[in-house]
């Protein structure tokens, strides 16, 4: 009855060449695509160091006007752009300044990288069932596969430096706003839909001019929810050489200096709320024709 | 009688996956309460004939659950039916390609929805301008035809407005308002008043009614309302259960029921309101005073019962004298109702 008390499994010789021989042809392939692939994320690279050092170069006063100057057009509170102001100064007074442009530039990126491949794929599930059941499950996957698991072949590929890293934070935080974009669109009223086909428009014209309209709020709402789920990854890509207000904190718990990894940490936390109720205000004010409240 | 302007013969609509093979046993009889039980599929129309007069109004109507609003978007092919055949104006409708079916759409019909169905992301103006952007028409004349409409249904100084801000009847005004932007000679009109309290619906009534003394539209109005039906309508079908079991006019209708549901339906009716003199006028003529035929009974049976012999004569509209009407047709008239009142009859 020994075959009762144990698994069946693959013998633990075949196990291993298996992996092997996996991750053998992984390396080759790695090794013999790395460059053509790196060479196609160039650009990015560029865009993304770019990015960061005119964040750095520019002169402080600047940036923070540009910070209270954004925050106050999207949630057109004057507490919120002070608010931000304030946190900016206070992170800088603290020595944070670099790392926190590095960190704004890699969430910017990321963020547009996510919107523009984003919304392309959330306007196409909704539109067609099958991509939906096609995709859905991918997004599953990628919300729930241990970070560490494709941070792994990310960086066999790409070697480490900003563009895995920012690869890493677009797998972690893309899906809710392709999930979000279709359930917005698909959430738009049948009866206007219907009116738009009883007036004769076309599919474009009906999606720009009908369902994203409307589907803005939730576009919006996935929108900040991926700004949210980038900054959370900040430390994780810091591991994989990503410069920014990540890179003390991992030093921080590495070598237990507990004031470095608050400080940075609570630089974080700040940052996330700025963004966060910024961009849900304007998600808000979106809305706001709804209810009829714009003109009156 | 104007010329036929839209015609629907042997239209069917089964809802289902597999709706086209049950068209020859639904044709052979097979009920819709048999096809629900036995095969899950949903008899919506049922073998639909009906010729469609041009520049009247034709009321469709029905209890919910009867198929009207399924018919109604057969005619813009909203849905697609499973068979028939629908022409407008000689053009086969369910040949058109999808490019061909848009300029149908953009050109020929237009369409008033029962919840407004207004885009609530643009203006009033915009709203009214819609069918017009989408056709590609100037910014500048799409502008100037939006403010002509929303004139004429009376919403002058509402058009930076945004539907939210407006009360339901104002919003179906700007629906009407959107559908008659696109000067489509069809105008559908699905429960378009319904949603509306009974004081703003006989308000869009006179409106519609009003408008229509002008623009002559081929009009297909959807209502489950009796007192909206003969009001408006040139013409009444009356669907139940996906079948048409009576069209006429108004008069036929109330005179001559075809079955015991429709007698019953109208048994509530001011019947002194809505009948009118040549409903019940005979051959002949009179020496008394002259009546309008579409005097209704309740005018007429003051004047009959002030005459001597309580007779009258009967002329039509241009004055010619062509028949008399007496008092014990009118008053039989009232009471002609032998209807069984026994509704379980068809429950």
């Amino acid at each position: 009855m020994d075959w009762l008390a144990e698994f069946p499994s693959l013998g633990k010789r075949d196990l291993r060449d298996l992996k092997k021989g996996i991750d053998g042809s992984f390396r080759e392939w790695s090794r013999s695509n790395g460059d053509a692939i790196e060479a196609f994320f160039d650009p990015l690279y560029f865009f993304l160091v770019w990015l960061e050092k005119l964040l750095i170069a520019t002169p402080w006063p600047i940036i923070l006007i540009i910070v209270a100057g954004l925050a106050y057009l999207g949630s057109r509170s004057w507490k919120l752009a002070l608010g931000s102001v304030v946190s900016f100064m206070l992170i800088g007074y603290f020595g944070m300044w670099k790392d926190m442009m590095a960190t704004i530039s890699l969430i910017s990126v990321s963020t547009l990288i996510c919107i523009a491949v984003g919304i392309p794929i959330g306007i196409l599930m909704s539109r067609y069932d099958r991509v939906q059941s096609a995709i859905t499950p991918i997004l599953d996957l990628m919300q729930t596969i241990p970070i560490f698991v494709y941070l792994l072949p990310v960086v066999m590929l790409l070697g480490i430096g900003r563009v895995p890293g920012l690869i890493a934070v677009c797998v972690y935080a893309i899906p809710p706003i392709i999930r979000l974009t279709n359930l917005g669109i698909r959430l738009v009223d049948k009866e206007i839909l219907e009116a738009a086909d009883a007036f004769g428009s076309s599919y474009r014209q009906k999606l720009f001019s009908v369902q994203i309209p409307l589907a803005l709020p939730n576009i919006f709402a996935g929108v900040n929810q991926t700004i949210m789920m980038a900054l959370a990854m900040v430390v994780i890509a810091s591991m994989i050489g990503v410069k920014g207000l990540g890179m003390p904190v991992l030093q921080a718990v590495q070598n237990q200096y507990l004031t470095l990894g608050l400080m940075n940490g609570l630089a974080i936390v700040a940052l996330a709320i700025i963004f966060d109720r910024v961009s849900q205000r304007y998600g808000q004010r979106l809305q706001a024709h709804r209810y009829g409240k714009e003109h009156e | 009688m104007s010329k036929t302007k839209l015609k629907i013969e042997n239209l069917y609509k089964i809802f289902g996956p597999r709706g086209k093979s049950f068209i020859d046993p639904v044709k052979d009889g097979m009920s819709k309460q048999e096809l629900l039980d036995n095969h899950s599929h949903v008899l919506g129309l049922n073998n639909i004939n009906l010729d469609i007069p041009e520049q009247r109004i034709q009321v469709i109507m029905g209890l919910s659950g009867s198929g009207k609003s399924t018919l109604i978007r057969h005619i813009n092919r909203l849905i697609e039916p499973t068979a028939g055949a629908i022409t407008v104006d000689d053009e086969d409708i369910l040949s058109m390609s999808q490019l061909q079916l848009r300029e149908f759409r953009r050109k020929k019909t237009s369409m008033v929805f029962q919840k407004f169905a207004l885009l609530p992301h643009k203006t009033v103006a915009q709203n009214v301008a819609y069918g017009l952007t989408i056709q590609g028409e100037q910014e500048s004349i799409a502008k100037e035809k939006s403010h002509k409409w929303i004139e004429s249904v009376g919403l002058s100084g509402f058009e930076e407005r945004y539907p939210a801000q407006l009360s339901g009847g104002m919003q179906q005004r700007v629906g009407l308002a959107r559908a008659l932007a696109t000067d489509a000679p069809i105008l559908l009109m699905d429960e378009a008043f319904s949603a509306l309290d009974p004081l703003i619906r006989t308000d869009m009534q006179n409106i519609l009614l009003e408008l229509q003394k002008d623009l002559h539209k081929t009009i297909i109005f959807i209502t489950h309302d009796l007192d909206e039906a003969l009001r408006i309508g040139d013409n009444i079908a009356i669907l139940r259960d996906g079948k048409i079991i009576q069209k006429g006019d108004p008069q036929q209708i109330i005179m001559k029921p075809a079955d015991d549901y429709i007698s019953d339906f109208i048994k509530d009716i001011n019947r002194g309101k809505v009948i009118e003199v040549k409903s019940i006028m005979q051959k002949g003529s009179s020496k008394g005073t002259s009546l309008d035929s579409s005097c209704s009974l309740e005018d007429a049976l003051k004047v009959l019962n002030n005459e001597k012999n309580n007779e009258c004569s009967v002329v039509d509209d241009k004055g010619k004298k062509i028949g008399k009407v007496t008092l014990d047709a009118a008053i039989g008239a009232l009471f002609r109702e032998k209807a069984s009142r026994n509704k379980e009859k068809y429950k």
